[in-house]
């Protein structure tokens, strides 16, 4: 199956794109530039809401006849678009939950790396295998 | 499939061959690949490796589990030594040598082999491999290996590292070679044998290079033969055992000539291998301590962080490209808190020193270089599957500078240490709540039994100590005795106020204030341990000190408030246990057998009484007992003084001792919070005996105090004496104002304190969760 994990900024401006497989990555890109308007608009209808744990997880964004994509900002309005497979019924969304927490500490790990300028794209190999692991196991 | 029962060595080995041919790390070997260049390897005709791949299952499945392929190794052995392939020959057979494998790409492996089966029991000579294709590293793998060898290859090396080397990198990484894994490798128990058994390697390694050398750095291949040959040479001077240096020879030599351009996958699976049993990252003493010296340039607190910018500017000066930098601080930073402690910073060192000198970033931190709590020795050789660095990057010899590359076992266990205090840093501070919590809660019993019924508390409740309960039972029953009476014995309590005082108090706050008291943790915050500043505690000195003691209490107490830190609780016991030990006191003084029962809340009362009537006859008797008892507490000479002034002869040496430790015992808030409190259950306990004591010798106190409640009735003898008492207690009130306001300066201070971590909590908790 296939599945596409997106990081991307505040200002819509991607910081890290995962497609597996790497091909229909073009219908990947489209599906979650469309969902980050989706994001947005959820971020805003949270308004005051406490930008909590729970509340940082946006849940199934909208499910295409193909694909499902859900979503999940950090604190700091980072922004997080995984694509899955429709056919992939085996995902829960606790697994889902789980998976933005992994990456989101994945994240956090990054941006302690001073080597690391907030806004590059992100290089790390150990965030490559973090997502590479995570991916295999969705498949 | 059935078990198979291997030999340690056999593990080991068939470990390494399953990491090897694991490329993907997913536990299961593909049947073609790597495990066909294996079985290819085994020099077996082609039938037997099918008839072995059937045996085991593998066909089956289409893939090899770890399971499938020891199984498969070893029916590879079976058939290597002849033996007819069958299922049960995998257990039956014992002693079976260790597959082999030969192929020239696999010369590492059939030197393993050798080496496992010449020497099964000796993993470390298997360890001894080490990759080809970096001959330069190898060379200098050897040069570390040999003392003479790596001066010499440190002189050639320097001479050429020059330019790879940055100019703060003065100790590259001679620790990144499979020779330390000899050392490391407790196995055999014998390192010169493993040294040995990589020694033959070496020639052939050198005679290799200059036919592999392609990819190698032309610098290290001219300057590698050289050194290596007398690496090789003194080198073989020193193994004992010559057998296996026969041995090794032997074959080494005849798959030198086979040998091909060094393979990436044979690198690998002997770096690998070599890394599941020694470590080629281990960074030598040297080196250490050179990467220990620019940390103290940048911290120099040894046991604190470098932070991630300062960081950044120090290995940026390596001229490494950001992403390399970035990779290397991924890995480093062990416990991703944005900072280095000294082990990560050291491993940072470690990792920027070897890219500089070519070697490739492991994709995981190498064990030698974790900030390890334990010094984790057999690694799994599935860690370094990922790593491909050795292999390809131009051959070069760190110039290292450490004549040895002996185990450094040793140096992890500081590294521990160190790593698993900075590791544990946060924590550390946690432990101070429960303590804090208890004394608050005993600062709130006592407070607000003091406040409001301060007899109350000590009778509602017996302690949980059993010992308190003495204590508490005698303050409890406190009230119900004269003040009177109670002050006239107080005399002879002058010693150890404090101890006593806090003694009493612990037990009438635990006591008075609820069950759950006595159920938490029992050391630090019980009560019982009122007083912990004295050392000597004296219960009838305790007892003698608390009415004066529990005037001083009923002094301080008002501005206490209910949750109060430890400190100001240590603060205020002391005012309680004053008012304790007045209390005490008045129990003894009023009656030998009725002391352990008066709370202290009569003559907390009489105090009152005493405070704001003036100067009463009986009250003088009290007001002297109680100043007796309340200088005792205080901190002050003049204390220690009326105590001498005594007539009774009480003992007052420790009152002063009591008094000073009470004021430094004040003084202490947060430090550790446990050990005072502690303190004070020790004293406390000592309290009780010395009370026991005190009843005694307050009975035959009493006795002589006895007489001087009749004083004020013979107005004649009283007027000089209650003149005296007065002064006494003038004195006295002046010691107990400064006892109250130094206590109450504590509090204060103790609950900025409180705030300010209160403050440091809340920032950290919206990080506790992510």
């Amino acid at each position: 199956s296939s599945q596409a994990l997106w990081l991307v900024l505040p200002q819509n401006y991607p910081l890290y794109i995962r497609s597996v497989p790497t091909e229909n990555e073009l219908k990947f890109h489209y599906t979650v530039h469309t969902s980050l308007d989706v994001v947005d608009e959820k971020i805003s209808a949270m308004g005051k809401a406490l930008v909590d744990q729970r509340e940082l997880y946006l849940g199934l964004l909208y499910p295409t006849e193909d694909y499902k994509v859900y979503g999940y900002v950090t604190n700091s309005k980072v922004k997080f678009v995984m694509v899955v497979d429709s056919s992939n019924t085996a995902l829960r969304d606790n697994e889902i939950r789980s998976m933005f927490r992994k990456l989101h500490n994945s994240y956090t790990d990054i941006m302690c790396n001073p080597f690391y300028n907030p806004g590059d794209r992100i290089h790390s190999r150990a965030f490559d295998t973090m997502v590479n692991s995570m991916m295999m196991q969705v498949c | 499939m059935e078990g198979v029962t291997l030999s340690e060595a056999e593990q080991r080995y068939y470990c390494d061959l399953f990491s090897y041919c694991d490329t993907e790390s997913t536990k299961k070997v593909a049947s073609n690949g790597r495990v066909l260049e294996l079985f290819r390897a085994a020099q077996l005709p082609n039938d037997v490796v099918m008839q072995i791949m059937e045996l085991c299952g593998a066909t089956r499945l289409g893939y090899f589990g770890r399971s499938q392929f020891y199984i498969a190794l070893k029916l590879v052995a079976v058939a290597q030594s002849g033996l007819p392939l069958r299922v049960e020959s995998l257990n039956t057979v014992k002693d079976l040598p260790l597959p082999r494998f030969v192929v020239s790409k696999n010369e590492q492996e059939s030197r393993h082999t050798t080496l496992y089966s010449s020497d099964a029991d000796n993993p470390a000579s298997y360890s001894g491999v080490i990759p080809p294709p970096p001959p330069g590293r190898i060379q200098v793998k050897k040069g570390s290996v040999s003392h003479d060898a790596v001066q010499q290859r440190t002189s050639t090396d320097q001479q050429e590292s020059t330019s790879p080397v940055v100019s703060p990198q003065q100790s590259p990484p001679t620790s990144p070679h499979s020779w330390r894994k000899h050392n490391r490798h407790p196995s055999g128990g014998n390192n010169e044998r493993p040294v040995a058994g990589s020694a033959p390697f070496w020639p052939p390694f050198s005679e290799v290079q200059p036919g592999s050398s392609t990819s190698s750095d032309p610098i290290w291949s001219g300057h590698s033969p050289p050194p290596h040959q007398e690496n090789w040479v003194s080198f073989a001077d020193t193994p004992p055992t010559s057998a296996l240096l026969a041995m090794h020879p032997a074959s080494v030599q005849d798959q030198t000539t086979v040998r091909t351009v060094a393979s990436a996958t044979t690198a690998n699976e002997i770096r690998r291998q070599s890394s599941s049993y020694d470590d080629p990252w281990k960074i030598t003493d040297e080196q250490r301590q050179y990467y220990v010296n620019q940390f103290k340039t940048i911290q120099p607190d040894l046991n604190g962080f470098i932070p991630g910018s300062a960081a950044k500017e120090f290995f940026t000066k390596s001229k490494l490209p950001i992403l390399e930098l970035s990779h290397i601080w991924e890995l480093s930073d062990f416990d991703k808190d944005g900072a280095l402690t000294l082990d990560e910073f050291c491993a940072a060192f470690h990792l920027v020193v070897a890219r500089k000198n070519g070697y490739d970033l492991p994709e995981k931190l190498p064990e030698s270089l974790m900030p390890k709590l334990i010094d984790l020795e057999d690694s799994t050789v599935g860690e370094q599957t990922g790593e491909v660095g050795y292999s390809g990057s131009p051959a070069e010899a760190p110039p290292s500078k450490s004549p040895s590359m002996p185990s450094l076992n040793q140096t992890w266990p500081e590294l521990n240490q160190s790593s698993e205090d900075t590791a544990i840093v946060h924590p550390v501070p946690i432990r101070m709540t429960p303590s804090k919590i208890h004394m608050q809660e005993m600062e709130l019993k006592r407070t607000g039994s003091d406040h409001a019924n301060p007899t109350s508390p000590l009778l509602v409740k017996p302690s949980d100590l059993p010992e308190e309960n003495k204590m508490s039972s005698s303050v409890k029953f406190t009230a119900g005795n004269t003040v009177t009476d109670g002050y006239s014995s107080s005399d002879s309590y002058t010693s150890d106020p404090e101890q006593i005082g806090n003694a009493v108090t612990r037990q009438r706050s635990h006591s008075g204030t609820s069950p759950d008291n006595t159920a938490p943790p029992p050391p630090p915050p019980r009560p019982h341990a009122s007083h912990s500043r004295s050392s000597s505690l004296d219960m009838n000195r305790s007892f003698s000190v608390t009415p004066g003691q529990q005037q001083a209490g009923v002094v301080a107490y008002p501005p206490a408030v209910p949750p109060r830190p430890q400190p100001s609780q240590s603060a205020g016991p002391h005012v309680h246990r004053s008012v304790d030990a007045d209390g005490l006191i008045a129990h003894t003084s009023t009656s030998p057998q009725q002391i352990p029962e008066q709370p202290n809340f009569a003559d907390f009362s009489q105090f009152e009484a005493f405070a704001v009537s003036g100067v009463n006859k009986e009250e003088d008797d009290e007001i002297e007992t109680h100043s007796e008892a309340l200088q005792v507490e205080k901190p002050s000479d003049s204390a220690s003084s009326l105590r001498v002034a005594k007539a009774d002869g009480r003992v007052e040496d420790k009152a002063p001792a009591n008094v000073p430790s009470s004021a430094g015992k004040g003084t202490t808030p947060l430090a550790p919070p446990p050990k005072p409190i502690r303190r004070r259950l020790k004293s406390e306990d000592e309290l009780r005996p010395e009370a026991e004591e005190h009843t005694q010798k307050t009975g035959v106190i009493a006795a002589v105090l006895a007489s001087q409640p009749s004083i004020p009735r013979s107005v004649g003898k009283d007027k000089k004496a209650i003149q005296a008492s007065i002064r006494r207690n003038k004195e006295t009130n002046t010691v107990l104002a400064r006892l109250n306001s130094e206590l109450q300066q504590q509090l204060k201070d103790v609950l900025e304190e409180r705030i300010s971590l209160e403050v440091q909590l809340e920032q950290l908790r919206p990080f506790s969760h992510l």
